[in-house]
């Protein structure tokens, strides 16, 4: 072995640890930051020792520099631009986004080297080596097609520029993503057989199917998709190891594939659906409706501001429990306005969090974060849920299904089995809510008949300001 | 490296992603997906080995030049949007505005 063989096998080793490291790290709150950089740190470390291999070995041209410069100056740029101004509610299509392009450029990888095979390899044609270098090739354009299609489709839906389209939720899209699975296994097995032009046969129908197996996912698995999607790039950067040769490369893939199913696998136990039937069953809502649409509310109670006002203040103990609602209001900010009035009252604040409060889990967590709510006073759901009985006032903004007793008490409801928060255990509820729809289930929800449930209709920024200036004229955390 | 060892480095791999984050509190799952993310687009090296090896071929070397931009604009986006979230739960209630 050479030196610059040497190094780059040294530096490759460290780049493995560091990012396994780092991956680690970013499991635990208080090293997850300095994870996060370290994580940053090996893959730039991996860059420096891929190119010192090249000066080191073959050397590198002035026009491949060129061309280096050229793509990283422009792709940092963006996606740094991009990282620092999307605001913080946007995350779950963020994420979308930069996923997909993990897969496009995978995808492009392997698209240059099966149209010009790279010079410098093996002199000695095995076949053996061939097959695998087109399977791996195959591998990289199927998989890293349908993340960068079916990642674009998802941010699409999530920004609101694509709706579901009606036959999308018919069973004509089995159908139609039969054909496309089909036609890309025939693009494969002929690429295998040495037809080259069948790439771009194997590049339109993987796209495609990209796009149909996403196209009927509701808003609400969204993120399932997502989480799928990353741990889809994950494999796709691992096949792209295998066709460019590279153990860290396939090592780093593995670990993301690895990472993003388990993700999945815990996203899918926190709103109680299988992977299956995220990924075949369309939406919730177009089944449910059907099924169970027995749900007429009979006993609504509604309450102004100045009520829950009054409930407050003589409150000891309240439980906020946040949902996508108030992200959407942006309204986490005021709703911290309102905890702080209450805690100078010294009445203790605590913040309930389903695991699938917001759009992806922990969503919630980074939101309220980003409104200066400190870390302590987010409570996990089995942590909390003892404690509603003891509580006096439960505040639910924007949440809906994920306070839904029928879970627990209703075999009947598809909602039956999904952990939920105990709400109706304390003694006064308080949900504010735009009007009477239902959640993204579609699913009636029976706390709201319950009698010690009352409902403050309006937009949950509104109603949180609107409490802020009833807090302050009964005179709340004006010490 | 014979494809043999290669098969090896990929099951030790997603051994070590499946044990990796085996418990993660539910706070890091955004996180943690975004950071995983980041690391995905380590692609970028075999956009690198495209270019590198392209030799003058300049449709291959456009190729792997847009390849690079995908993915760094997925890696350094990656990574900057997660350091922005966690930024957040390192900051201490006192220091606010």
């Amino acid at each position: 072995m050479n030196l610059p063989v040497i190094i780059k096998f040294v530096i490759d080793l460290l780049a493995v640890l560091l990012l396994a490291l780092g991956i680690k790290g970013l499991s635990k709150v208080k090293s997850a930051r300095d994870a996060n950089r370290l994580a940053a740190f090996a893959m730039s470390l991996s860059v420096v020792g891929l190119l010192s291999y090249y000066l080191g070995t073959s050397g590198i041209a002035i026009q491949s520099w060129i061309w280096i410069i050229i793509g990283s100056i422009l792709g940092s740029l963006f996606g740094a631009i991009l990282a620092k101004k999307v605001p913080m509610t946007s995350m779950p299509e963020t994420v979308a986004l930069f996923n997909g392009c993990g897969g496009m450029s995978s995808l492009l990888v392997a698209l240059g080297v099966a149209i010009f095979p790279i010079s410098g390899g093996q002199e000695n044609f095995d076949f053996f080596k061939s097959l695998i270098n087109e399977v791996s090739i195959s591998v990289s354009i199927f998989v890293g097609a349908i993340t960068f299609t079916g990642s674009i489709v998802a941010m699409a839906k999530l920004q609101g520029w694509l709706s579901t389209p009606g036959w999308t939720q018919s069973k004509v899209r089995h159908f139609v993503n039969i054909v496309f699975a089909v036609a890309s296994l025939i693009a494969f097995f002929d690429l295998i057989n040495g037809n080259t032009s069948s790439i771009w046969l194997l590049v339109i129908v993987s796209s495609l199917l990209g796009i149909g197996v996403t196209l009927p996912i509701g808003g609400a698995d969204m993120p399932v998709v997502i989480s799928l999607l990353n741990s889809y790039s994950g494999i796709a950067a691992a096949s792209a190891g295998f066709v460019v040769d590279s153990q860290l490369l396939i090592v780093a893939g593995a670990m993301v594939g690895a990472a993003g199913l388990i993700l999945t696998q815990v996203m899918c136990k926190g709103m109680n659906r299988s992977l299956v039937s995220v990924l075949f069953g369309g939406s919730l809502s177009a089944e449910s409706t059907a099924s169970s649409g027995s749900g007429e509310y009979t006993n609504i109670t509604s309450c102004s501001v100045e009520e829950c006002a009054l409930t407050l203040e003589a409150a000891n103990k309240v439980i906020i429990v946040p949902g996508y609602g108030l992200a959407v209001a942006q309204a986490q900010h005021t709703l911290r306005e309102v905890t702080k009035k209450l805690e100078q009252n010294g009445i203790e604040v605590v913040y309930a969090i389903h695991p699938v409060a917001g759009r992806m889990p922990g969503h919630m967590n980074v939101l309220l974060a980003e409104a200066d709510v400190p870390y302590e006073q987010l409570k996990e759901m089995d942590v909390v849920n003892p404690d509603f009985p003891a509580t006096d006032v439960v505040l639910v903004l924007g949440a809906n299904d994920v306070v839904n007793p029928q879970a627990k008490n209703d075999s009947s409801s598809p909602l039956y089995g999904m952990p939920v928060l105990d709400v109706q255990e304390a003694r006064t509820v308080f949900v504010i809510k735009r009007g009477m729809s239902a959640g993204y289930s579609g699913i009636k929800n029976d706390l709201f008949d319950l009698p010690n449930t009352s409902m403050v209709f309006g937009d949950a920024k509104k109603v949180l300001n609107d409490l802020i200036g009833e807090l302050k004229d009964l005179g709340v955390g004006e010490k | 490296m014979s494809f043999i060892s290669l098969l090896w480095v990929l099951l030790l791999g997603s051994l070590l992603g499946l044990e990796l984050i085996g418990k993660v509190p539910p706070t890091l799952h955004t996180p943690l997906m975004s950071g995983a993310n980041a690391i995905s687009g380590i692609t970028m090296l075999a956009a690198l080995t495209l270019i590198v090896k392209a030799e003058g071929n300049v449709p291959l070397l456009i190729i792997g030049s847009v390849s690079l931009g995908f993915a760094l604009f997925n890696v350094v986006g990656g990574f900057f949007v997660t350091d922005r979230m966690l930024a957040m739960f390192s900051r201490k209630p006192s220091n606010k505005k």
